[in-house]
């Protein structure tokens, strides 16, 4: 019984600790004063004190000029709509207008100092996810009153991911308390072995703060995190350079085979890349109508679709258009271009103008961190599929018949003609091959970028860069070339921005091509004229 | 292939009555414009004058495409680069000329630079209130450009195809570049809101017609450039470079110096053309630089037959008319007629419409013991 009337006291005098310093707001008058009253309900601790807290920070905390009480008040269509400051329960607000009502004054700084209080809260909380953000936000904020409910909540905190947030808070929080050197010099230390961004600008905030011992140590850990943010920065423009170069390699490994076996540029390479992109769709809204559970296999049977559509209509361009124009290359050039500009439209015409949506499966959505690099799913698999793609390429350009034909094709065509090989119909099954592959790119490209009528043509100038920076010796060429695009355009772009980077490759690859005019992997022999 | 290579013979007398014939135009035309009255059979409407100017500005354009393309065998797919620069001269001169008659009345800075904060002029705009300055920066931009890219182009060789593709990223990286708001140059809005030119306001009908006959009379001037460049015994070079390059070289000629020069003078004209074009037009902007419209350069030429004097003017007109009346009355569908005119002179009209012609009339006009007459060769491909 009498525990009962404890527990009830106690709490009852909780209660009533909390609404007496709740109600000190009303006679807060300075900014300093409310700060003040925001400390006291800190220490207090008392969750329930967080609703009024937060509406503080809203600035809907108000109190009633006659009396002093503490309301939340926020504006009814009938007048204000009053609300308990504890429970956030609605009040009966009888005649009351607005005018009754004087704001709580909060500014920023003390917003932020709300946060901190309530993050100090939170670390009590029973999410997981809470107890993770508070602590996040002592950490960013350094918040030294919080440095006992913080050590309050590692006695008892049991998981383990929470406890090394703690521990950093804490860390982070004693190095802007009053605490002993020593101290403070473990919190450096431990705070530098975090070594990412944040620390980074935690530890730049007390440079220069301290006495000499402990601001030498911070000035090294500083330097620590910034040398090792350096080398993440270049593994990152890395990645992001292969990633590139991965989307270059598929774009142009087939007008890569082409040019190199028939001498001729396709200039609807683009298109049938766009085609490729837009089989994915429409075999996506077939899937969705008429059988919505193979939706995540969708992009497994767009692939051969895609390499039959494409491949279809080069072949059909090869047979009546190409062969045609034999031994005439620049009038290739123009005739495909043509038949580019009628393919762009005659997608433009079925399809609409605008973007099409094509969604990504589940598995190539999200991403995952290595270190200090965020690495996203579908590049990562576009990278592999190029890889693969390219893989099967070149066992078939080496290990097979028809691979062996080719080569010879592209190295001497009369020889192979006199050899006894079809030079026509390896013409025209190369083409096919070429624009199939295209349109296998631009299954992978409908993952990452926009499907549109244009897509082919945003594709078609790197292309062709990639073509005769790589060579068409060989298909190394093509994959070392793209690459290496891809690459030096990344890191290009933090000091030019993307526009230039493309102008200054641009100038590079003409600067190049002094050098090796045909290219990185030339084709060795005596070059014949056209 | 000419039989023996003596000197050429002149004109032919198609050629020098089409050129008269674009001569007379720059005087009547004007004429019909502004001495008669508007209800008169013979008044030539304003809107006419404009579109007609606009045609011959695109003509010396295929004239210029025609002199590196049909008679040296350089495909550029990037002359709309050359086009687009020499406009952008001709449009920083006019824009300077605004002065204080923009909307924010800056005498100094031009509209979009106060739009985006700048607080003076770039050194780049320096001197584009003469008009001196202007002019010769119309033929020394473009020149100057022409002349590095095929100095580093041609040296190394780079031919056929390969040199197509680098010419078509050339003037995709400047399209590129002028589309940026913070170059300087009037972002992707172009430069545009012309008042006047030389003093004269560039609205009024004595102006638009003047114009009108500034562009025929260039484009007289071109024609007759051409006829005489490939008359002469550097024009039978020029053919050689384009037959046979190898064989030229080994004769004791420099090809890349050949072609280097032809080059250069195609892109001045080019410059020049479009320098005309952008006071009728009014505006100049970054889809100048496009690819796309570098490669309807291609087929203008080729349409009318390339390797021909005459040729690329009619093409220019014919197709460029053909646009205007297309995208008036069934816009979805000119990318479909163009899309076939690509490819239907490649198969069907190789030496294009007047190119088909002269050998139609030489074959009329030949009788079987006769041998062909002394004409320019036409492209081996």
């Amino acid at each position: 019984m009498v525990l009962i009337w404890f527990l009830i006291g106690t709490s009852v005098a909780h209660g009533n600790d909390l609404q007496d310093t709740i109600a000190e707001f009303s006679s807060a008058k300075s900014f300093k004063q409310v700060e003040a009253v925001i400390e006291k309900l800190g220490v207090l601790g008392d969750p329930a004190a967080a609703i009024a807290l937060r509406a503080l920070s809203d600035g809907e905390l108000k109190f009633r000029k006659s009396d002093g009480a503490v309301f939340i008040v926020t504006d009814g269509s009938d007048g204000p709509l009053l609300r308990d400051a504890i429970s956030g329960n609605p009040v009966e607000s009888g005649s009351a207008t607005a005018k009754d009502f004087k704001k709580v004054r909060v500014k920023n700084s003390i917003r932020r100092k709300i946060a901190a209080v309530l993050s100090g809260m939170t670390l009590q909380s029973k999410s997981v996810e809470r107890r993770l953000a508070g602590a996040y936000t002592i950490f960013e904020t350094s918040d030294a009153s919080a440095l006992p409910a913080l050590e309050d909540a590692l006695k008892s905190e049991a998981n383990e991911d929470v406890r090394e947030a703690f521990l950093d808070a804490r860390a982070s929080a004693i190095l802007a308390s009053d605490r002993s050197v020593e101290e403070k010099q473990l919190a450096i230390e431990r705070i530098s072995q975090r070594a990412d961004r944040s620390s980074l600008s935690l530890l730049s905030k007390f440079k220069g703060k301290f006495d000499d011992g402990l601001n030498a140590r911070i000035d090294k850990a500083i330097a620590d995190i910034e040398a090792s943010q350096a080398i993440w920065t270049n593994v990152q423009n890395i990645w992001y350079g292969i990633s590139l170069g991965s989307v270059l390699l598929l774009a142009a490994i087939g007008l890569a085979i082409t040019f190199g076996v028939m001498g001729v540029i396709n200039m609807a390479h683009g298109e049938m890349v766009m085609l490729g992109a837009y089989t994915t769709f429409t075999v996506q809204q077939v899937i969705l109508a008429y059988a919505p559970d193979l939706m995540p296999f969708a992009l497994l049977f767009a692939l051969p679709m895609a390499f039959l559509v494409s491949g279809l209509i080069g072949l059909i361009m090869e047979r009546g258009l190409i062969r045609r124009l034999y031994g005439r290359p620049l009038e290739t050039l123009l005739a495909t271009w043509g038949v580019s500009l009628i393919l762009q439209q005659l997608v433009r015409t079925i399809y609409g103008p605008t973007n099409r949506e094509v969604s990504n499966p589940s598995w190539m959505s999200g991403a995952f961190e290595v270190g200090q690099l965020s690495i996203t799913w579908n590049r990562l698999w576009i990278v592999i599929f190029a890889l693969a793609v390219f893989a099967v390429l070149y066992f078939v350009m080496n290990r097979t018949k028809f691979g062996l034909d080719m080569r010879a094709v592209t190295q001497n065509r009369q020889m192979a003609g006199a050899m006894g090989i079809r030079t026509s119909w390896v013409d025209a099954m190369t083409f096919a091959l070429g624009s199939g592959i295209a349109g296998i790119a631009g299954v992978a490209l409908s993952q990452i970028g926009n499907v549109s009528p244009n897509l082919g043509q945003s594709y078609i100038i790197d292309s062709f860069l990639v073509v005769v920076f790589g060579g068409v010796g060989n298909l190394w060429g093509t994959l070392v070339g793209a690459m290496s695009l891809g690459i030096i355009n990344k890191f290009l772009e933090p000091y030019a921005g993307a526009v230039l980077g493309k102008v200054i490759i641009l100038v590079i690859i003409i600067l190049f091509i002094q050098k090796r005019p045909r290219g990185l992997f030339a084709l060795k022999g005596r070059a014949v004229d056209t | 292939m000419a039989s023996s290579a003596s000197t050429q013979t002149g004109l032919h007398p198609g050629a020098l009555l089409f050129i008269a014939l674009v001569a007379a135009c720059a005087i009547v035309v004007p004429f019909l414009n502004i001495a008669l009255p508007q209800d008169h059979l013979l008044h030539v409407p304003d809107h006419l004058v404009v579109l007609s100017g606009k045609f011959l500005c695109y003509a010396i354009l295929a004239v210029s495409l025609n002199l590196v393309w049909g008679y040296c065998g350089i495909l550029s797919l990037g002359h709309g680069a050359f086009f687009a620069l020499g406009g952008y001269a001709m449009g920083m001169y006019l824009m300077r000329q605004i002065g204080t008659r923009g909307v924010y009345g800056n005498p100094i800075l031009p509209d979009f630079m106060v739009f985006l904060n700048y607080k003076e002029l770039p050194w780049f705009w320096y001197g584009f209130d003469q008009f001196w300055f202007a002019a010769l920066m119309v033929v020394l931009v473009p020149g100057t450009l022409a002349f590095v890219f095929g100095w580093l182009a041609f040296r190394s060789r780079v031919s056929g195809v390969y040199l197509s593709i680098i010419t078509q990223a050339m003037t995709y990286a400047l399209l590129l570049a002028f589309f940026r708001n913070d170059m300087g140059f009037g972002g992707n809005n172009g430069l545009t809101d012309f008042k006047d030119i030389l003093g004269f306001d560039i609205q009024t009908r004595e102006t638009r017609a003047t114009l009108f006959s500034l562009s025929a009379i260039f484009l007289v001037i071109s024609l007759i450039i051409t006829a005489y460049i490939t008359r002469s015994r550097f024009g039978l070079l020029l053919v050689a470079t384009r037959d046979a390059e190898a064989r030229t070289r080994f004769l004791g000629y420099r090809p890349e110096k050949v072609k280097l020069f032809i080059w250069t003078l195609s892109a001045i004209m080019a410059g020049i053309a479009g320098a005309l074009y952008v006071p009728q037009v009014g505006i100049i902007n970054p889809g100048e630089f496009a690819p796309a419209n570098s490669i309807e350069i291609v087929i203008w030429t080729a349409v009318g037959g390339r390797g021909t004097i005459v040729g690329p003017v009619i093409g220019a007109v014919l197709v460029n008319g053909g646009k205007s009346l297309f995208t008036g009355w069934f816009p979805e569908y000119w990318l479909f007629v163009l899309g076939a005119l690509f490819v239907g002179t490649t198969l069907l009209l190789p030496k294009g419409i007047v190119g088909t012609l002269n050998d139609y009339w030489k074959t009329r006009r030949q009788k079987p013991d006769e041998p062909a007459s002394n004409t320019v060769p036409q492209a081996a491909e």
